[in-house]
């Protein structure tokens, strides 16, 4: 679809311009409000939609295949850690609800800030594990999976 | 020039691109070095920026060792069927025994990962698969790189990698440009992770118009991955491994789940099954031991991707198409209805767009599939990437030369896309790759190897006026026409791009030519390409949104020549469902059972091309479903 935004809505904030991977949302220099500068590069990817406070941006389906009349919102709440999405067909026959969690802790508070862990050892730094490994990698207590562990050589050659 | 230089030294490591591949190094960075000064550049904004940048609904690399679901060796023989017996086992073995790790911790920090209730493990959508909410993947794993790294770059656009003047062939930075301020930025850097990402349009794709916008990677995804290595000088792997998928028709929103989880199935436009009427003729050209449907079906040993698209693309030339993808009788189950749909706006919000838009419910009519424009990229069902070293304790002595994900440039290093010859990483593998570079590139720094590096004051210089050149060149010109877009003294980004996709398409098996190809018509496609280059000089760009468009079409042509060097070089059809070369269409095992990989040299231009060995896990690799079956066959 490219996006589009409503000019009754839009209030110039640039919160879609500053996420946009794209970067196709620009602010209108007349208008003071946002757009979409090159349609054909944008994937839908909703960024800007999910991002937009005053909820001024839309999708129209892309030209060349969607035809007009359909409606796909969301609406994601950071805080309540959830999305909504509501979806329209263009012959009205089907409305859908749709709600998905973003998140199951707040936002930011349960990643370790790896500068305060304790400090890696030698043997750790000269052995081929990462961070907080072995945790989570076995299910017995052994270590990393070796091809000695696993009882596998690396053959150069055809084998199937 | 009005930009202002802004210099940032004493780096120990510089992300260059921060999607899953770059955050899971800025993050692990500070453990291994939490004295080191870790920055991020990123062209966009890194909590929404790569190809997961709208999210996910699955992660598609989980092995659940410790559910005793499956072991590093089993993803490893999977992957290598599905891409042709054609892959780094040594670095796929390192990723797979990883991997767990990083997803667990994803839920740690409060990822939605669905569960199995019955089980306690992930709830899985297919062997290798896990489903999750995962609108927010992205904003998640950059709140980690954030928390890691001393400084995160927005809206820089790395043009081109540093090199050391005191030491041949090692890597000093990066350099690049604000997309907003114009100002340009020099990254002083001890070693550099590339996380940039792999390559979208550079074939034409099907779409037109709009619709261009719609393609099934990322329209961000500019090459810049393969590029900035190339012109760096490192050595590539199986560029000529380009990805073709069968999607649904116009959106591109994915299947796994469809075919996994929702247990939909794919039929010709008369309701048949198709695809075993292609299997004899198809088993002639690949040779029993990649494509065998009696073992496959035994022992639930996959079929290829490229072989099923083989299908799709025979059946449909012969008349019979579309193919349909059955879903009214999964979706009369109001669940998994809704599965469906969530699957959609979890990840290809564009899909349920077109659904709604075309009053498509699945439930009451079979959407339509099609085969995609070509893909060039390295964390998917294909490997293109870098040519890295491994880890010492895995790999044979042909893929080790020192760091682990070390290219053959000293001090760079590689994730995600960058990384050749590990295909099916997906976000999670992705991350992981960025782990373990970023654990390495630390190693490096500590043993000494990136003492005294030295960048010249006339390097920077020469550099800032070539990425600024296009500005220039279209202020020196804009005004010999009186209005509009034709110019006989340069092209436009999109101009450029439109070539590149047109000469693609035709020369290196697009679309439009059913994907053939064959060694006369990319012989032709280079000289093209080598024209093409000479007029990428010339490109014209009248803001700085230009300027990125146009080193983003600069980097995806340095990607598309790389790709069509090794399309030329590999005389087999390797991959028919990918790509076919019509002078040489069956699988070569005796001459092509090996790893491609190139270098430019970045003096003259010119590619060295050479095959490296492949090397198998053997051993307790043996697949214990397959040898029971041949034990049964051995006794009747």
């Amino acid at each position: 679809m490219p996006t589009f935004v409503y000019m009754t809505r839009c209030d110039g904030c640039g919160h879609c311009v500053d996420i946009c991977p794209s970067d196709i949302m620009h602010i209108d220099t007349t208008y003071r409000r946002a757009y979409n500068i090159e349609p054909s590069m944008c994937w839908e990817c909703y960024s800007c939609v999910k991002a937009c406070p005053q909820n001024a941006i839309d999708v129209r389906g892309y030209a060349d295949f969607a035809p007009l009349g359909h409606s796909v919102r969301a609406v994601r709440d950071e805080e309540k850690g959830v999305i909504a999405w509501r979806i329209k067909f263009r012959n009205g026959k089907k409305d859908l609800n749709l709600l998905a969690p973003i998140t199951t802790k707040p936002w930011g508070k349960h990643i370790p800030d790896l500068k305060k862990v304790p400090a890696p050892t030698q043997e750790q730094r000269n052995s081929q594990l990462l961070y907080n490994e072995p945790k989570y990698i076995r299910m017995d207590d052994g270590g990393l999976h070796t091809l000695e562990s696993n009882g596998l050589e690396m053959k150069e050659g055809v084998y199937y | 020039m009005a930009y202002q230089t802004i210099v940032e030294d004493n780096i120990d490591i510089l992300v260059a691109g921060a999607g899953l591949g770059g955050t899971g190094a800025a993050w692990e960075a500070r453990y291994w070095g939490q004295n080191k000064k870790i920055v991020v550049a990123e062209k966009a904004n890194i909590d929404r920026s790569g190809a997961v940048a709208q999210g996910l609904y699955a992660i598609n690399c989980y092995m659940g060792t410790r559910f005793g679901e499956n072991n590093p060796e089993d993803h490893v023989r999977y992957a290598r069927i599905d891409l042709m017996g054609m892959v780094r086992e040594d670095l796929l073995f390192d990723m797979a025994r990883h991997v767990d790790s990083a997803v667990h911790q994803f839920e740690e920090w409060g990822m939605p990962i669905m569960r199995n209730l019955e089980k306690g493990s992930f709830l899985r959508e297919g062997r290798w698969q896990i489903m999750i909410h995962g609108e927010s993947y992205k904003p998640l794993v950059a709140e980690a790189a954030k928390k890691s790294a001393d400084k995160v770059y927005n809206r820089v656009c790395i043009t081109h990698l540093l090199m050391d003047e005191a030491k041949e062939n090692r890597v000093a930075g990066a350099v690049g440009f604000n997309v907003r301020t114009g100002n340009f930025h020099v990254f002083k850097s001890k070693t550099v992770v590339c996380g940039a990402g792999g390559a979208s349009n550079i074939f034409k794709p099907r779409s037109v118009g709009e619709g261009a916008g719609r393609v099934w990677y990322a329209p961000w995804s500019s090459g810049s991955a393969y590029a900035l290595m190339i012109n760096a000088g490192a050595k590539m792997t199986q560029m000529e491994n380009r990805i073709v998928l069968a999607r649904f028709k116009d959106g591109y929103g994915p299947v796994g789940a469809y075919f996994l989880h929702l247990k939909t199935y794919t039929q010709n436009a008369y309701g048949q099954e198709y695809e075993s009427n292609w299997f004899p003729a198809l088993q002639q050209l690949v040779g029993k031991e990649y494509l065998d449907p009696e073992v496959s079906h035994a022992t639930h040993r996959p079929i290829p991707t490229c072989l099923r698209n083989h299908c799709i693309i025979n059946e449909v030339n012969a008349g019979r198409g579309p193919i349909h993808m059955v879903t009214m009788h999964s979706f009369q189950d109001p669940h998994l209805e809704e599965i469906g749909w969530h699957n959609f706006l979890g990840m290809t919000v564009g899909q349920a767009v077109l659904w709604a838009a075309t009053d498509v419910d699945p439930k009451n009519e079979n959407p339509e599939l099609t085969t995609s424009e070509p893909y060039v990229m390295g964390s998917h069902a294909t490997g293109c990437g870098a040519w890295c070293s491994g880890p010492e304790d895995v790999s044979p002595p042909e893929y080790q030369w020192g760091y682990n994900r070390m290219m053959t440039v000293e001090g760079l290093f590689g994730a995600g896309d960058a990384v050749g010859g590990t295909p099916h990483a997906f976000s999670s593998g992705s991350f992981t790759e960025g782990r373990i570079a970023a654990k390495n590139a630390c190693k490096y720094i500590d043993d000494g190897k990136a003492e005294g590096i030295r960048v010249s004051d006339a390097t920077i210089a020469k550099l800032k006026e070539e990425v600024f050149k296009p500005m220039e060149h279209y202020k020196i010109y804009r005004n010999d026409i009186v209005a509009g877009t034709v110019n006989p003294n340069y092209h436009n980004p999109r101009q450029a791009l439109d070539r590149l996709q047109k000469l693609m398409d035709e020369y290196c098996g697009g679309v439009t030519v059913n994907y053939m190809t064959n060694d006369k018509l990319l012989s032709i496609g280079l000289k093209k390409l080598k024209i093409m280059e000479e007029d990428l000089e010339k490109i014209a760009a009248a803001d700085l949104h230009e300027l990125l468009r146009a080193w983003e079409v600069k980097h995806r042509h340095r990607t598309s020549e790389c790709v069509m060097q090794h399309t030329l070089f590999r005389k087999e059809t390797r991959w028919p469902g990918y790509y076919y070369r019509g002078d040489a269409m069956k699988v070569d095992d005796e001459n092509w059972h090996v790893l491609t990989v190139s270098r430019r040299d970045p003096k003259t231009g010119k590619y060295t091309m050479e095959k490296a060995p492949l090397y198998h896990l053997v051993g307790d690799i043996e697949d214990k479903a397959l040898a029971a079956l041949h034990a049964a066959e051995g006794k009747k």
